[in-house]
């Protein structure tokens, strides 16, 4: 049997359908996960992310620690609560994961990294820590809960005090901050407004009992991921992992080559590729006619070689098939990709395909 | 518990087969096969004329989570592929045993549905899976 986050019972009571998501037992819908999915882009819609984990960081090295280990520079985080999306690399600048870092305070910075990577990261960050005066602590008592779609402000406004609904409704975009017991992230992973809560685990079933008599519905994994797709967002394990750098997996903007002579891990390998030019790349592809991506379908580039669907899906947005693929630099506007036998043509294009429950597609495709 | 109605036939692969006035046949997916399987977003049904084996790949129906052939039941030629699951496979979901049928079927010999099984035995199928 898998791990249970403590929303557990709660999820069976609404009807989900569970699966095993790395080792724990996770909702991948409640019914349907094209509705949730619309739900999501069209009004809000509650997660339970408490597989997820958190890391903090304290101590007076915290900073110089994570210039070393995170690929993006936490300097760039200079007002407290602000928060960074980063890639956590090996030597060779292959992906551990990837990772949002929340800048709290001088000695205090907390992590959050994906389920499926826990221990292998919390193992890596303890070695690496060993040489700096940084405490690494894995909290294992919060749950986390990500409130999301147009109406998430409102929606958690009216279950939350005052003060706190005060702080959520001027808190500017990827910045976070603490009210009473609740961490409140103004983040998420689907391409709409919305926050991500962490909260005693205690806590956590009273608090989407309150959002569900407030009219929010809870969402699955499976819409989840439909809705990260849409919004360009990359899947740790899918899209990238140790065998990809992020330059390969479009997340180049994520490494900050500046200063020059800050040394983080991977740094070196990285640079090589650079200076070599990388031979592959991440690209979006959209599906011209009826069918559906999926992972790990063939993608023919013609005159150019060929590629590999990372993460394929339909987009109940667009109604279309749409995905990420790992592509010969080469490519250029058009390819195909071989769906069940048949080579279709497909079009490549820029992420997202959906922002704030609007297409962002070229009008041609 | 799944709905499984008394006046089908079923195949093992989750397809239902209902014997018409005029003694053709129309094939669909059961209402267990629509759950498993989840939202249907794209609906591949074959176009008249076709001859088909029993067993033979016929259709296609593919859910947000995985494709999956629809084979078909009996020897026979496609009279009728149900095209408005093009713009509406939802439907396949919404009722898998009426508007979401998949094509219709002249069976070489009408007698061959008696080889499928019935409603009782499909029932046992479907026990005998979820163990």
């Amino acid at each position: 049997m898998g791990k249970h986050t403590p929303i557990y019972n709660d999820h069976v009571a609404m009807g989900a359908k569970m699966v095993d998501f790395s080792g724990w037992e996770m909702p991948i819908h409640y019914g349907s996960q094209v509705d949730e999915h619309h739900q999501v882009r069209k009004d809000v819609g509650m997660f339970d992310v408490s597989h997820m984990t958190v890391v903090d960081l304290q101590g007076d090295d915290c900073r110089p620690f994570l210039q070393y280990l995170l690929a993006n520079n936490i300097d760039r985080l200079k007002d407290a609560g602000k928060a960074l999306y980063t890639c956590m690399l090996n030597e060779s600048g292959g992906v551990i994961d990837d990772l949002i870092v929340y800048y709290m305070s001088d000695n205090w910075f907390r992590l959050v990294v994906n389920a499926a990577t826990r221990e292998k990261d919390v193992a890596w960050i303890k070695k690496q820590a060993a040489k700096f005066s940084v405490q690494v602590t894995e909290q294992e008592d919060l749950a986390m809960i990500a409130v999301q779609g147009p109406n998430a402000c409102d929606k958690l406004c009216a279950i939350l005090d005052e003060d706190s609904c005060a702080v959520i409704r001027d808190l500017a975009p990827f910045y976070a901050v603490e009210s009473g017991d609740l961490f409140i992230g103004h983040t998420g992973y689907t391409g709409e407004d919305g926050f991500e809560l962490i909260l005693p685990s205690d806590q956590a079933s009273g608090f989407w009992q309150k959002l569900h008599q407030q009219g929010v519905p809870p969402i699955g994994l499976g819409a989840r991921d439909t809705l990260r797709l849409e919004a360009g967002m990359n899947l740790y394990g899918t899209d990238m992992d140790e065998d990809t750098t992020p330059l390969e997996s479009g997340l180049g903007w994520t490494v900050a080559w500046e200063p020059k002579d800050r040394d983080f891990i991977g740094r070196a390998a990285l640079e090589r590729q650079r200076e070599a030019s990388p031979e592959r790349k991440l690209v979006g592809l959209v599906l011209a006619g009826r069918g559906v991506l999926r992972n790990h379908q063939k993608v023919v580039v013609s005159g150019v070689g060929e590629g590999e669907i990372t993460s394929g899906s339909f987009s109940p947005t667009l109604g279309k098939a749409i995905a990420f693929a790992r592509v010969p630099v080469g490519i250029e506007s058009d390819c195909s990709v071989d769906v069940r036998g048949k080579l279709l043509p497909a079009k490549v294009v820029k992420a997202p395909f959906v922002r704030n429950g609007k297409s962002c597609l070229p009008e041609m495709v | 518990m799944s709905n499984v109605p008394v006046e089908l036939k079923y195949t093992k692969d989750h397809e239902w087969v209902r014997v018409m006035d005029d003694g053709n046949l129309m094939v669909g997916i059961t209402e267990h096969a629509q759950d498993l399987l989840g939202d249907m977003v794209f609906i591949e049904t074959p176009e008249a004329g076709g001859k088909f084996e029993p067993g033979q790949e016929v259709a296609v129906v593919e859910s947000v989570k995985a494709a999956s052939d629809v084979y078909c039941p009996v020897a026979g030629e496609i009279i009728e592929g149900n095209e408005a699951l093009a713009d509406a496979p939802e439907t396949v979901n919404s009722e898998p045993f009426e508007g979401g049928w998949l094509f219709k079927l002249k069976p070489d010999d009408a007698s061959s549905i008696d080889d499928l099984m019935d409603a009782d035995a499909y029932q046992e199928l479907l026990a005998s899976e979820e163990h």
